[in-house]
């Protein structure tokens, strides 16, 4: 299983979409690792510098609603594996991109928009803990919060597994 | 309890439920192109996994770039190229015979009524047309598909979304299909199948049945669907002429997947299209859409015509209406990307191809090229494309371009003017 949590890079805006996270011009490399450098190259959000040192030391995203709507590239995820992201705490997601995170055996989970709104107000600085067992996530920043979540039981065993290749190769 | 047709298509093919949410069904097709399997070969590969669950049921196209433009799309369409030999999978386009896969594999009469069907491409949802259940997915569901013919999906609820009234002069399937994401905006279906019913959808033609289910993913939905029907029979029928003694007894048997009476929605919505205008996207989101009339006089430099969108003959028979005679603005630019070479050299026979050529456009060879910005129309920075396809992302059709989302007639007409402008004008 792969490890979840730490620091969290805030995108605080809605309908981020694959094309913001990894423009199609990538899409010609045959390797996940070749797509590290160009992570949220295109995101179009008030200062935020995709070559800052905040995204370089990120393990976490939280966001808004409907977070990797668009294509279905899985370039999206894979962009964010490679950075040493594994987990997105968002509103909603698109449903390709949601199902793409389980499948790679990350975590996308979901909390209301309050819940998001209370992390944003934690301050610039929030280190997010799960507890995947317990379904719990833990951000602390001025203060701390922690909030459970919903995690159903075949996305549980996707993130055991390590993703769906290796559930369905044993499996079917 | 009455059935919809997705939950229909789900009980046929059900293989397994890991939970109450979620399903893994049976797959009838898994497509490929050569942008999202590469990656998935070479993954298949390094696992000592490379088989193939059923060389029949996977279909393969490089459509992306192509001719390939450099030394890497080049790469990509070789290792597709190799795995399809290597495990005969007969089915596989190539240069000369290739063109947009949601184009060209409803040509090739590959999709069916009924049936399930993947990509590792967003734009799947096109052939829930033909009343099959058609999803976009991402590479290792592509994988787990190519390897196992199977797929897992949440539950997924239905949106009803009658359409009725008759279709003003100028006004198409993608006006239709923008103003509903307008209401519904990008995220409005998502986990949803959006079901296209209604006498407007009866009487379309399997071409604008596709570009309506084409751009579901655009709210957000897993897959547009519309019943088969007379139509859509009489558009398989060069390939079910065998299973079926007539066109009529087609029309009975495609009936069983159409959804019961007594079918649970989560949700209903009707849309009268009768005094609809000619609709026109104007910022990155394709939800961001007016009528064409707030529009006039917007500046661009490029039209493209084509994509799984719109890239069909009724599409170009349509802006050739208005091209027809006449010159496009000495300010712009016109591309025509015919989706398909059966398309392609219909339009030829039809004089179509010379209309646009005669106006001024550049005819490229079937292929994405512009719609994703990665050959054949790429923008410059500040640069902005009338389009007939489906996504006007930030940086779509290339870095710090913009891109307007429009029908082919509105395109033809904002080349002829070189702005933005009501094509109704010109009809
Ligand atoms: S034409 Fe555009 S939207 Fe359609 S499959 Fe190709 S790149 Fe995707």
């Amino acid at each position: 299983m792969k490890t979840f949590g730490g620091p969290a890079l805030i995108l605080d805006r809605s309908d981020i979409n694959t094309d913001e996270i990894i423009p199609a011009k990538y899409l010609t490399e045959n390797s996940k690792e070749a797509l590290k450098p160009y992570i949220l190259e295109d995101l179009k959000l008030g200062s935020f510098d995709p070559k800052g040192e905040k995204l370089k030391n990120s393990r976490a995203i939280v966001t808004r609603a409907n977070f990797g709507c668009g294509s279905s590239r899985e370039h999206a995820v894979w962009v964010l594996e490679v950075n040493d992201i594994n987990m997105v705490i968002a509103e909603s997601f698109a449903r390709i991109f949601r199902q793409n995170m389980f499948n790679c055996g990350m975590l996308a989970l979901e909390l209301p928009a309050q819940d998001i709104d209370t992390i944003i107000n934690l301050g610039n600085d929030v280190e997010i803990t799960v507890d995947t067992e317990q379904a719990k996530i833990t951000a602390t920043g001025d203060k701390a919060a922690t909030f459970s979540f919903a995690l159903n039981p075949f996305d549980r065993e996707l993130i055991l597994a390590g993703g769906w290749l290796e559930y369905a190769d044993k499996k079917y | 309890m009455g059935k919809t047709i997705a939950q229909k298509i789900f009980k046929d093919h059900l293989r397994d439920t890991p939970s109450s949410d979620n399903v893994v069904l049976d797959l009838d097709v898994v497509m490929c192109h050569e942008i999202t399997t590469p990656i998935a070969i070479n993954d298949l590969v390094a696992r000592g996994l490379d088989r193939v669950f059923d060389p029949v049921k996977i279909k393969a196209v490089i459509d992306h770039v192509t001719p390939s433009k450099d030394s890497k799309t080049a790469t990509q369409a070789k290792i597709l190229r190799d795995w399809a030999g290597r495990h005969k999978i007969k089915d596989f386009f190539d240069v000369g015979d290739n063109g947009v896969c949601h184009a060209l594999f409803p040509e090739k009469g590959f999709i069916r009524p009924g049936y399930t069907v993947i990509m590792g491409d967003s734009h799947t949802c096109t052939h829930g047309a033909f009343g099959a259940f058609a999803a976009g997915v991402g590479t290792t569901d592509l994988e787990v598909g190519i390897l196992k013919g199977v797929c897992s999906f949440r539950m997924p609820e239905t949106l009803k979304i009658t359409i009725t009234g008759i279709l003003p002069a100028g006004v198409y399937a993608k006006d239709v299909i923008l103003y509903i994401i307008k209401q519904l905006t990008v995220n409005g279906a998502t986990d949803k199948v959006m079901e296209f019913v209604g006498p407007l959808v009866a009487a379309m033609s399997m071409e604008s049945r596709m570009t309506l289910c084409n751009m579901a993913i655009e709210a957000g939905g897993t897959c547009g669907i519309c019943y088969p029907d007379r139509v859509t029979a009489e558009y398989l029928w060069p390939f079910i002429q065998h299973d079926y003694d007539s066109i009529d007894a087609a029309v009975v048997d495609f009936s069983k997947w159409h959804s019961d009476p007594d079918a649970t929605y989560a949700d209903e919505i009707t849309i009268d299209v009768s005094n609809l205008a000619p609709q026109v996207t104007f910022g990155f989101k394709p939800d961001q859409v007016k009528d064409v009339m707030e529009m006039e006089g917007s500046p661009i430099d490029q039209i493209y015509m084509g994509s799984c969108t719109n890239g069909r003959i009724e599409d170009i028979r349509e802006a050739a209406r208005i091209l027809k005679g006449k010159r496009i603005a000495d300010t712009v630019r016109g591309i025509l990307s015919p989706a398909t070479p059966k398309i392609y050299s219909q339009a030829m026979d039809e004089g179509l191809i010379k209309i646009f050529m005669d106006a001024g456009f550049c005819v490229t060879n079937p292929t994405c090229g512009a719609c994703l910005g990665m050959s054949t129309g790429v923008l410059a920075e500040g640069e902005v494309c009338a389009s007939t396809t489906n996504r006007n992302f930030n940086g779509r059709m290339g870095k710090g371009g913009m891109v307007h989302l429009m029908s082919p007639l509105t395109a033809a007409a904002a080349a002829v003017a070189g702005y933005i402008t009501d094509p109704r004008k010109y009809i």
